[in-house]
Order: structure tokens, then sequence, then C-alpha cells
């Protein structure tokens, strides 16, 4: 594929994204919350019973779509290639961290795209702090920072992921006593499209991601590192689509989607310097992770034991946010939750600091 | 030819990897990867780069032959 084939489809599979996401809210899902991976996987956890902040409980379908969107499509591009290794516990740790600070800003890179193109003039304070991050971590790349190689799997490892996975859709369609789901008109857990709608959804954005190798995160870091623009085209093209879209939803429905300003935002909060740390923290974390959160969902769906552990410890860290009060709330940031992200900014450098600066070279 | 050996390693490593061993400006590379993403953003920048790039699958690893 040429690299101008390469950039167009890129900027199709955005704005479809984008498109797709603020039909979510049509159908259901909070404001400016088409998708959030972060706040998605934590309404997952919550409804699995890893935390019980009752107001965000449910198990999101876009996150199995998303998986399985993948899935698919690697399969069908033969492509699904079972792969792990390298420096699991490491990326368990830095998942958890990217949970925090995205439960910080309220919203992963992805959700913060979708705020912007909502009006939400917080998450430019965001959009800073990220960009931040993203800088530290490619200071990191450039003096030679690795988690080093991974190493292939067999078939049935690289399954694992993809099946359990299904059965959380079986214990969502079954809804057994012990999975928990927000009751109505009690919290943003209960704000969500029709199942099915959630589903095609998931699966359309996931298959696009894993065709378009699209990554938030990639977008400012391939900038900086390469001068190389594909991947932020993804992220503009999302802007682009879900803005659009949410104009034309304001006009022709009666009910605003779009909403410029700082203050009364859905599912935000005004607090610039944290939402600048929070998001310094998950950009920060994410060029050490070698992706977004929903990139970390498309590889997972390839085959990745890798991204698979990365998305256990967003689930843990999801957990934590909300056991330990950590997640941010409409009224803006805990005291906790700010001692959390500079913990997380400090474990992050030092993560860095040792896979970048190490006297030996192990293979 | 200089071989660089970025099987296993994901993006942006390889390319980092890539653009470390291209300070020697050698006329002619070799880049071994195993996934579609990695030989795609290898192939980006060595074209950036200036060089035609021949592309041989077997087994899920790609080698890429970069030639000035």
């Amino acid at each position: 594929m040429t690299l101008k084939n390469e950039k167009r489809n890129m900027i199709f599979a955005g704005l479809v994204i984008g498109v797709i996401a603020s039909l979510l809210v049509l159908f259901g899902n909070p404001k400016n919350m088409g998708f959030c991976v972060a706040c998605f996987l934590r309404d997952t956890a919550g409804a699995l019973g890893l935390h019980s902040a009752e107001a965000v409980q449910y198990i999101r379908p876009e996150i199995i779509g998303l998986v399985f969107g993948s899935f698919f499509m690697a399969l069908a591009k033969k492509e699904f290639s079972p792969r792990g290794g390298s420096a699991p516990v490491t990326r368990f740790v830095l998942g958890m961290f990217v949970m925090i600070g995205s439960l910080m800003f309220l919203g992963c890179p992805f959700r913060m795209i979708l705020r912007l193109a909502g009006g939400d003039l917080n998450a430019l304070l965001g959009l800073a702090g990220f960009a931040c991050g993203i800088l530290v971590g490619v200071f990191f790349l450039n003096k030679g920072y690795s988690l080093k190689r991974s190493y292939a799997l067999t078939k049935a490892e690289g399954g694992v992921f993809p099946v359990l996975t299904l059965a959380v859709l079986a214990l969502l369609l079954a809804a057994p006593a012990f999975i928990h789901f927000t009751e109505a008109g009690a919290g943003p857990g209960a704000m969500h499209a029709p199942i099915l709608i959630s589903l095609i959804a998931g699966l359309a954005v996931g298959a696009l991601a894993q065709r378009a190798r699209l990554c938030m995160v990639g977008g400012i870091r391939d900038l900086v590192l390469f001068k190389e623009t594909k991947l932020i085209l993804g992220f503009a093209a999302i802007l682009v689509g879900a803005l659009v879209c949410n104009l034309i939803l304001s006009g022709t429905t009666g009910t605003s989607y779009f909403h410029l300003g700082f203050a009364d935002q859905p599912v935000a909060h005004t607090d610039g310097l944290w939402n600048f740390l929070g998001m310094m923290l998950t950009g920060f974390a994410c060029v050490l992770l070698g992706g977004c959160p929903l990139r970390q969902l498309i590889l997972s769906g390839e085959g990745s034991s890798d991204s698979a552990v990365t998305i256990f410890g967003l689930l843990a860290g999801a957990a934590f946010c909300h056991n330990f009060g950590l997640a941010s709330s409409a009224k803006g940031p805990t005291a906790n939750g700010k001692a959390a992200v500079i913990i997380g900014l400090v474990a992050a450098l030092v993560i860095a600091g040792v896979n970048t600066f190490k006297k030996e070279n192990a293979k | 030819m200089t071989t660089v050996d970025a099987r296993g390693y994901s993006c942006p490593e390889p390319v980092i990897m890539l653009r470390k061993a291209m300070m020697k400006k050698d006329a002619a590379y070799t880049v071994l990867v195993d996934n579609a993403a990695s030989k795609e953003n290898v192939t980006r920048y060595a074209e950036h780069e200036g060089y035609t790039v021949s592309a041989r699958e077997a087994n899920g690893e790609y080698t890429l032959t970069l030639k000035q």
C-alpha cells in the first residue's frame, strides 16, 4: 500500500469512527462519551464487582466489539499473531497508571478528542498535558528506552483473551445477580446505547482501527520522532467527524450535542492543572507501553499477550481508582487522586529511566 | 549491507533501530520484522529516506531489503 493510500484510509477510518462515536451518544451513551476506553473498562470493572462505585457499573459492549472487530479483521488478513513476553509486569503497572491519569482527567485519549468535538475546552488542557507526556516519553525513546522484544506464542495463548472477552459478553447477556449494573438515573453507568448497537459500533471501530493501525498517542509521538503525519491524521479526522456529526445532530434533534466552554461540561471538571497532569501521566505511560488504551485493545485482539496484560492493568487501575477514591468527579479531583497522579509520574520516570539507562543489553 | 533485526519489537522501536543504523549511511540494509504494522512503518520511513524497499514474507516474518 502506498503512503498516499495509507493516509487516505486513515482519514476515512478516523471520520467514520468520529461519526460512530457521536451517534452512540444519540443512542444513549453519556455525552461526549460515545467511546472512552478508560471509562468503559472502569464501568466493566464495576459490573464485575472489582469496585463498588454504583454510578459507574456496566459491561460496555463497545469494549467487547473492539476486541472482536480487531480479532476478526486480523484473522481475515492473516495478521493474527500471538506473541508476548516483553516485560509483562511492567506493562501491567503502566496500564494501572494510564487508568489513574485518565480518571483524573475523566477520559482516555480517545474521549479527550470526543470532549473537544463536543466543545469541552477543558480537554484543551488535557491535550496540552498529553502532548507534554508524549514529549517526555519520546525523550526516553530517543535515548534507547525499550521493554525488550516479545516472542511468538501458541495460537491457544493468543485465543485466551478473546475467549475471556466472550465470557464477559455472556455475563452481560445473562445478567446474573452477581453482576452489578447502575440503576436508571443513578449515574453514567446507566446511560448506554442498546447492546446490539454498542456491539456493532465496537466491531466496526475495532476493524477500522486494526486496519488503519490507529493510535491516539502515536500521532503526536511519530510527528515528533519521525515527522510522520499518518497517525495524527486519524486523530484529526476523528475530531472532525465527531464535531460535524455533533453539530448536525444539534441542528436536527433539538438536543444540544455541542456546548462550547469550560463550565458545565458532561462528565468533566474544570481543574485545569489536574486535567493537564492527569493526561500528562497518560501520555507518558502510553508512550512507554507503545500505544494508547484503544490500541492496546486492538493489539490484544490480534493476539498480543503483552497488550492483554496491559488491559488487566487498566482494569486493576480502575478498581483502585474507585476503591481508593482516586477518580475525579464533576466536582473536581480528589486529594488521593492528586497524590496517585504524582506517584504515577514518578513511577513512570523510574520505569523509563531503568529501561533506558541500563548497562546490560539483555536479549 | 547492515542487518537490523527488529523481530519481536513493535512500533515505533523498529523505526528507531533503523534510524540509528542509518547513521552509517550504508547503500543497502536488511530489516527483519515480524508484524505487518512494523513492516509498513519501516517501509514508509525507508522510502522517506530515499531507499527503495522490497519485502519478502515467510512464516509471519518479513525480510525488508532497502536499497538506495
